[in-house]
């Protein structure tokens, strides 16, 4: 019986000439990661156990990108405290505040997740790596500081949801809709304990940005991990950044998947989750047949869309364009590199003439920690991952999700909006 | 090893986010935490939550976050066991990792109702709800779990099986 790609990566981490779904199995871990929220949880884990450091300096990455730069004495306290962890342990990649980024848009541009990787972080959206044909999973502290540790970590085999992508996405469609149309096709429990492997002639139509977005998501419909195949596009963003050799693992021919889904692309139409869960979709035409909904605030980042693809199609519909008056429209680059790029391309030029608030890398507002929290009664449309009640702020906020195309025209006209309401 | 209490309910799709919201994340201090627990979707559970107490919901219990804070606030506040319909997979490791008993158990979920004693047998998967006088089979903890959990978390299981 063939295996998924991801239970390829997985027989191969733990040795195995093959592995099959439901089976437990010690694999060996190529990156542990950790950020300053879950981190000093870790820290203090590792602390209790008799052991004598990390397994490899190099192998862990530690991230303080929550609530950072410090956004108060406890959060500077919980970034001291993975400071000195990572100074004590010389651990090689720490990225302290002016070099750090998003961790989940930070380690792939540093080179550090490459095809073939066992990765685990001790934020959900681990998952993200999967965009470059890596098995990568979220797990929390203890697992995270067992991980330092040890250099290995458990797991069950998962079982794969096979997403068998074709066609091409239309102009103001990203990778952003199309994981939002799935999550809202099988629900934020569809893929619970499962990869999702995504496939088929349509992911060449997706560039890494869009498949980074794709990946990142897998956790907001339960799924262990989403995968992407290693092609062209994703060779050449290897060449680019990598820094170490890596190998490529693709599904066998006769892999058993619990379930097939095929989505057309060229189908897809601008989505928008409503609160209070991912699964809630609305398309751009069913909203236009709706009251409108005003909106308070627009947040375009995070680890979801906070790259560089994501800026350039926000600044293509902010362009000689103001957000309306009393709207918050809030950018956030997410990484230093992305944000440098985007002051080169003049996309923050156009952001600033737009009435943004442009800021450092953060995950701030996404997690209702700080710049841009949401007051009772406020709706915000961002670009970031979780609706859930109280997710960006008061519990009596609303979070809408969508895309950045969708985020920067609702941004101008006050109201949930495409960017073809703008003459785009 | 047994568990027995009064029940709070839930329905689907308890996300770490309400269990534990993110602006107490600043903090990693359990008491702390637990002060806050469930604050975003029942802001008795602090009030009335005594020790040993059972919170049964029911589907995708724990998605969202990876916060392992959100088992331990559930944990600090004295509660003995989270049965569900099913759990969100990261929420379910990090449970059994720091010695919160959770079992899925679909039935149980559907029938038992807020404010019903309950009482939970770990090592048979015997979910008993004494108001109702009902029984129902949840799955049992295999030994490592169990003693993962009366080690009260994984890193002290490991501790005591090097002694």
């Amino acid at each position: 019986m063939g295996m998924t790609m991801t239970q390829k990566i997985l027989a191969n981490a733990a040795g195995l000439p093959e592995v099959k779904a439901g089976q437990l199995i010690m694999a060996k871990l190529d990156l542990v990661l950790g950020n300053d929220i879950t981190s000093p949880v870790a820290i203090k884990e590792m602390d209790k156990m008799n052991v004598d450091g990390v397994f490899d300096k190099d192998k862990i990455a530690l991230v303080p990108d929550h609530f950072a730069p410090n956004k108060d004495i406890k959060s500077a306290e919980h970034c001291k405290c993975v400071r000195e962890f990572a100074r004590r342990n010389k651990i090689t990649n720490y990225f302290e505040m002016g070099d750090m980024g998003i961790e989940h848009a930070l380690l792939p541009e540093k080179g550090l997740t490459v095809p073939g990787d066992v990765i685990i972080g001790a934020d959900s959206h681990t998952c993200t790596y999967g965009a470059l044909g890596a098995f990568s999973t979220g797990v929390g502290s203890t697992d995270m500081a067992a991980g330092m540790a040890t250099g290995e970590a458990w797991f069950k085999v998962p079982s794969a949801i096979k997403f068998n992508l074709v066609g091409k996405p239309s102009k103001w469609v990203s990778g952003k809709d199309v994981i939002l149309h799935i999550i809202g096709m099988i629900g934020v429990d569809g893929a619970l304990y499962r990869s999702m492997e995504f496939t088929g002639p349509g992911v060449a139509e997706l560039s890494m940005d869009d498949r980074f977005t794709i990946a990142n998501m897998a956790i907001e419909a339960g799924g262990k991990n989403g995968i992407f195949p290693v092609d062209e596009k994703t060779v050449s963003y290897l060449n680019e950044h990598a820094t170490r050799e890596y190998k490529v693992f693709e599904a066998d021919a006769d892999a058993v998947y619990d379930e097939e889904y095929t989505v057309d692309l060229s189908t897809l139409r601008p989505t928008v989750s409503f609160p209070h869960l991912p699964e809630n979709t609305h398309t751009i035409d069913e909203i236009h047949e709706m009251d409108d909904i005003k909106i308070d605030q627009v947040v375009i980042g995070s680890c979801t869309n906070g790259r560089i693809d994501d800026l350039r199609i926000a600044a293509e519909v902010l362009k000689g364009r103001h957000k309306t008056p009393d709207m918050r429209l809030i950018v956030i680059p997410a990484t230093q590199a992305i944000y440098m790029q985007a002051i080169e391309e003049g996309l923050v030029k156009i952001f600033i003439e737009a009435g943004a608030v442009v800021s450092t890398p953060t995950c701030g507002p996404c997690l209702g920690g700080y710049m841009g929290v949401l007051a009772q009664g406020e709706r915000c449309v961002s670009t970031t991952n979780r609706n859930f009640v109280g997710r960006m702020g008061h519990v009596d906020s609303e979070v809408y999700l969508a895309s950045p195309a969708v985020a920067a025209a609702s941004a101008v006209t006050g109201k949930i909006s495409c960017p073809c309401e703008l003459g785009l | 090893m047994n568990a027995k209490g009064t029940v709070f309910k839930y329905g689907d799709n308890v996300d770490t986010d309400v269990i534990i919201p993110a602006r107490y994340l600043n903090s990693s201090d359990p008491a702390e935490l637990a002060t806050h627990c469930m604050e975003d979707i029942d802001t008795e559970f602090v009030k009335k939550v005594k020790k040993g107490d059972i919170i049964v919901a029911n589907k995708n219990f724990g998605c969202g976050s990876s916060r392992e804070h959100a088992p331990i606030s559930i944990k600090a506040s004295g509660v003995s066991c989270v049965i569900a319909e099913t759990f969100a997979r990261i929420f379910y490791r990090n449970a059994i990792n720091i010695g919160l008993p959770i079992i899925e158990c679909p039935e149980a979920a559907s029938v038992i109702e807020a404010g019903d004693e309950v009482e939970v047998n770990f090592d048979t998967g015997v979910i008993t709800d004494i108001t109702k006088n009902r029984s129902f089979q949840g799955q049992a903890f295999p030994e490592f779990m169990q003693k993962i959990i009366a080690s009260e978390g994984l890193v002290n299981y490991i501790n005591n099986n090097k002694k």
